[in-house]
């Protein structure tokens, strides 16, 4: 048996990635995610890519750890090679592939090695859209519209206000790169570097990577502090 | 005492290629009493004969529950269907714990005919003897499959097993190709006049017979016996009236199964003498 000293647990991340915002619409699922690598709070990396297509139906977001990211991806991609050794017609779906994760990572914290992730799931299959969120202690939900980490609470707002199922997809393009503007306004870990990535019935697309227009003239952006005393 | 001196073991080849021990298993399930399967589109139906060991016993369960979606019918040496529907059911458990959605009936099938096999490649195993009617509705809609001791599985439109299945197959075979269109109602009404054909001059009553359904919208169960009673009074009132064209149906009937049955008995004589296949492989079912 191990004792405690020896065993290798991720005790905090190293090289992180930041939010993810998708959102469901007309004819599937949505997702967008810069493209940075925080080591730290320096921006380590640029070009880190956060959205991966899952087999015929799914696709996933993830932010933290970059490494755990990568482990998650071998799983996932040896789970999709067993089901497609099959042979059979029957393939896992967006709603099989978020509750595998759900497992995986609850499994994990239980082990007190957790991945250092929140992941966001979406996909469509037959018809059904699905769109559901996982974190590092396992905590779990489907929703229209999710987003991880500092998009939590800058991202989801917006959402709720101006998200309706019946988006399409240049609508949700726009209403998505209005989420990440305000992320990469704010979120000081946010790289001006962001990709979308769309599934529908016909297959997953992640699209290249392309920067959003911005304005940094404002007179509160120009003089952050005024008015903020003791501030430097 | 030994007639063949091939077949004291699981893996001792006949010259002819034959394993006897695995024929002998499947022999087992011809023994047992009658369990018949059919399907439509939408719909499968499991039914079997039940017979009780002697006067003062009860009969065994011959339908057993796997999941929601799935069920099977047994017909052989019941012990080994019950472990084999135990190892099913957690399979399913399993799956829908890490997918949280019902294991595909195909792969159910496939993992349970590996288990089967591996019993046909070891000199310290012996093979199930029991032959299972897997009844179960999935994504790609309803199927029924036969699992047999050697390892091999197959689809079925509609299929029987066991003893005198014979003439229930007979049944089936002139009416599947209506299956696929029937109402679960015709569906049930067929799995019982093919039970009746496998019963020995029994009359069909709903204590000598148990029907199961699992269907688009209906978890599987199996059928309490008022139900089956009453469903068994209906069609045979119905059956009355049409007398007419009825009778000569089950006089052709009664005419096959004699033919059937002796001759099934002989090959399966034969067999253990280890003459010659006749016709088809005899791994082929």
């Amino acid at each position: 048996m191990d004792s405690v000293s020896e065993s290798q647990r991720t005790l905090y991340p190293y090289v992180t990635g930041s939010s993810v915002v998708a959102i469901k619409f007309k004819d599937g699922i949505l997702m967008a995610a810069d493209m940075g690598g925080s080591y730290g709070s320096t921006l380590r990396y640029k070009s880190v890519e956060r959205l991966k297509p899952i087999g015929k139906h799914s696709l996933l977001g993830a932010s933290g750890e970059i490494s755990d990211f990568q482990e998650i991806m071998r799983y996932l991609d040896e789970l999709i090679l067993n089901d497609n050794m099959w042979d059979d017609g029957n393939s896992l779906g967006p709603k099989e592939v978020h509750n595998y994760l759900t497992r995986v990572m609850y499994n994990r914290r239980n082990k007190f090695n957790p991945l250092w992730n929140s992941l966001v799931l979406g996909g469509i299959k037959k018809g059904q859209k699905y769109l559901g969120t996982v974190n590092m202690i396992g905590i779990n939900y489907e929703d229209n519209h999710v987003a991880t980490g500092l998009g939590n609470h800058l991202a989801r707002p917006i959402l709720r206000d101006e998200w309706n199922e019946n988006l399409s997809f240049e609508e949700g393009v726009r209403l998505l790169e209005k989420c990440m503007r305000v992320l990469l306004y704010r979120d000081r870990s946010a790289v001006n570097k962001i990709q979308i990535s769309r599934i529908t019935e016909e297959g997953a697309t992640v699209f290249p990577p392309y920067s959003l227009k911005t304005y940094w003239e404002f007179s509160a952006f120009k003089n952050p502090t005024v008015g903020a005393e003791g501030s430097w | 005492m030994f007639r063949n001196q091939y077949d004291t073991d699981v893996t001792t080849w006949s010259p002819a290629g034959r394993l006897f021990q695995v024929e002998y298993a499947m022999e087992a399930v011809k023994q047992g009493s009658a369990a018949i399967g059919l399907r439509s589109k939408t719909h499968v139906v499991l039914a079997c004969v039940n017979k009780a060991n002697s006067e003062l016993s009860s009969h065994q369960k011959k339908i057993f529950k796997v999941d929601d979606h799935i069920g099977v019918a047994i017909a052989g040496l019941t012990a080994d269907g019950r472990v084999l529907s135990r190892y099913m059911r957690s399979e399913c458990i399993n799956y829908n714990y890490t997918y949280e959605s019902p294991l595909p009936v195909g792969r159910l099938v496939v993992q349970l005919a590996d288990k089967a096999q591996v019993c046909t490649q070891r000199s310290w195993k012996r093979p199930y003897g029991v032959g299972l009617l897997v009844a179960g509705l999935d994504e790609s809609g309803a199927h029924l499959y036969y699992n047999c001791p050697s390892g091999n599985y197959f689809e079925y439109q509609a299929f029987a097993i066991g003893s005198r299945s014979q003439a229930a197959k007979t049944y089936l075979e002139r009416r599947f190709n209506n299956f696929t269109a029937s109402s679960r109602e015709d569906l049930i009404k067929d799995a019982l006049i093919a039970t009746r054909e496998s019963l020995q001059g029994e009359k069909l009553r709903s204590s000598v017979c148990t029907i199961a359904v699992v269907g688009v919208g209906e978890p599987f169960h199996i059928l309490d016996q008022e139900t089956v009673q009453q469903l068994i009074d209906t069609f045979e009132i119905v059956r009355e009236e049409e007398s007419a064209p009825a009778e000569p149906e089950v006089a052709t009937e009664q005419d096959a199964a004699p033919d059937q049955a002796p001759g099934a008995d002989q090959g399966g004589a034969e067999n253990q003498g280890g003459a010659e296949p006749q016709g088809g492989s005899p791994m082929d079912i």
